[in-house]
């Protein structure tokens, strides 16, 4: 058997806690599916046509549930997906941008990171994407 | 064998929280509100200030019919409210209230990257009410939560990652172990910016667009009777639970007050919980809604920006300081 340093963290080890995680997840999905059992015994079932109508103030529902819409943010959208991936390299390297030996170096790192964000995000605000189409 | 006895009852305590601690905020908001409004708020429920009064309603809508549109996509209509509803209950096990490992229901290590996450899946939950409920309401309501979507959930992650900078990791009870009472002053900035984003994700006024009662009935929710309704109810108040906690063991140093012995850490989280809680309640009073491009503005050209200033100045104070 190899001998394994002490600050080595197996990856078993590692994810034992989310084994607890995973247990109360389990424990909320019977929550919901008692509750749901539950309300089953305990409501009436009364079904009538009117009652499964699609809800449109009162009145007979017009057209398609699914309408046409319009969806005027998908500019947004594309930002959101290219800001948030920028977005989720920042945590690995918060938690060692400042330890011995980055310092400085790091710290411009982060302002040309910064820099581009910025720079993206100036650039969409004149195209006026930040706007409501 | 103790092992078990000791996870089985993290899990259990953790689950009572989950299921007492929204009432309370529910009830407190009646009240509140109501007091705000210069009215008494339910008075009859129960006897004393009417405190039985959700518990009441539980058992009102547990009795309803459980309608489902004949034109709905039947199994993704009756999921959405779970999906709404779970995501609260795994993020609070990870959220500590006092130091030391039995404070927390568990110590997740990477703990911000958890939270954020499994918060992220609970709006799937509107989303999937909004397409599900074939109802041109619950559409619009479902769009309006995706365009919101779009607004808070990167304000919120450059905040707390300017967090992780400042405690140098990532875990929650890590970050609270680094804190100083002068981060305080120095996150103000990112607190700010998180909890505004915060009240946006649970669809809180003014905020609240996506739900908008007066324009759109109840948004993605319109369909929904019963059970299924309480429980996107019970999401929205475990939502304020969750994004207060965080908010405190984030920014406000959790467990860190100015006095109190060791053993009662755990005092100054509630409390501090309590007061964003309140805060909470009291901006749904105060506020008009703002409109969805409103929003959108905001987070783009006020939030994003405030957030990458806030990094540039954690990370500038925290390389000075080293």
């Amino acid at each position: 058997m190899r001998s394994v340093p002490e600050s080595t963290v197996l990856a078993s080890e590692y994810f034992e806690s989310y084994s607890v995680v995973g247990l109360l997840a389990v424990v909320g999905v019977l929550f919901v599916a008692v509750a749901f059992g539950a309300g089953r015994l305990l409501r009436p079932v009364v079904p009538t046509p009117e009652k499964l109508l699609t809800y449109e103030c009162g009145v007979d529902p017009v057209g398609e549930g699914w309408a046409h819409t319009q969806v005027r943010y998908y500019v947004y959208a594309f930002l959101y997906v290219i800001f948030a991936v920028d977005s989720i390299f920042l945590f690995p390297w918060a938690t060692v941008f400042a330890a011995p030996g980055y310092g400085a170096t790091t710290l411009v790192e982060m302002f040309i990171f910064l820099g581009f964000l910025a720079v993206g995000l100036l650039y969409a605000w004149k195209k006026g994407v930040l706007e409501w189409a | 064998m103790n092992d078990v006895l000791d996870v089985a009852l993290r899990l259990l305590i953790v689950f009572a929280v989950f299921m007492l601690v929204p009432l309370v905020v529910g009830q407190a908001e009646h009240k509140v509100m109501a007091h705000m409004q210069g009215r008494l708020g339910p008075m009859y429920a129960g006897g004393f200030h009417g405190w039985a009064q959700l518990a009441a309603d539980g058992v009102k809508f547990v009795q309803k019919e459980d309608i489902v549109p004949a034109q709905a996509d039947r199994r993704v209509f009756q999921l959405a409210p779970a999906v709404a509803l779970l995501p609260y209950l795994l993020v609070l096990v990870a959220i500590p209230i006092g130091p030391g490992e039995g404070a927390v229901g568990q110590v997740v290590d990477a703990g911000i990257f958890f939270v954020l996450a499994v918060m992220g899946v609970g709006v799937l939950g509107s989303l999937m009410a909004g397409w599900a409920s074939a109802n041109k309401f619950s559409l619009l309501g479902g769009l309006r939560t995706a365009a919101q979507l779009l607004a808070y959930e990167l304000p919120m992650l450059l905040a707390a990652a300017s967090v992780a900078m400042a405690a140098g990791t990532v875990s929650l009870p890590g970050i609270l172990n680094a804190f100083e009472w002068w981060w305080l002053p120095w996150q103000i900035v990112g607190a700010l910016v998180f909890f505004v984003a915060g009240l946006a994700e649970l669809q809180r006024p003014p905020f609240d667009m996506p739900v908008a009662d007066s324009e759109i009935i109840f948004g993605a929710y319109t369909e929904y009777t019963g059970l299924r309704f309480a429980l996107f109810l019970l999401a929205e108040y475990a939502g304020i639970v969750v994004l207060c906690g965080l908010t405190t063991v984030l920014f406000l140093g959790g467990w860190h007050g100015p006095l109190g012995a060791d053993g009662l850490g755990w005092v100054w989280t509630l409390l501090k919980t309590a007061v964003l809680a309140f805060v909470v309640i009291w901006l749904r009073v105060s506020y008009p809604r703002l409109r969805e491009d409103q929003l959108q503005k905001l987070a783009w050209t006020v939030l994003i920006p405030l957030a990458l200033a806030q990094i540039a100045l954690t990370g500038i104070v925290k390389v000075a300081i080293n």
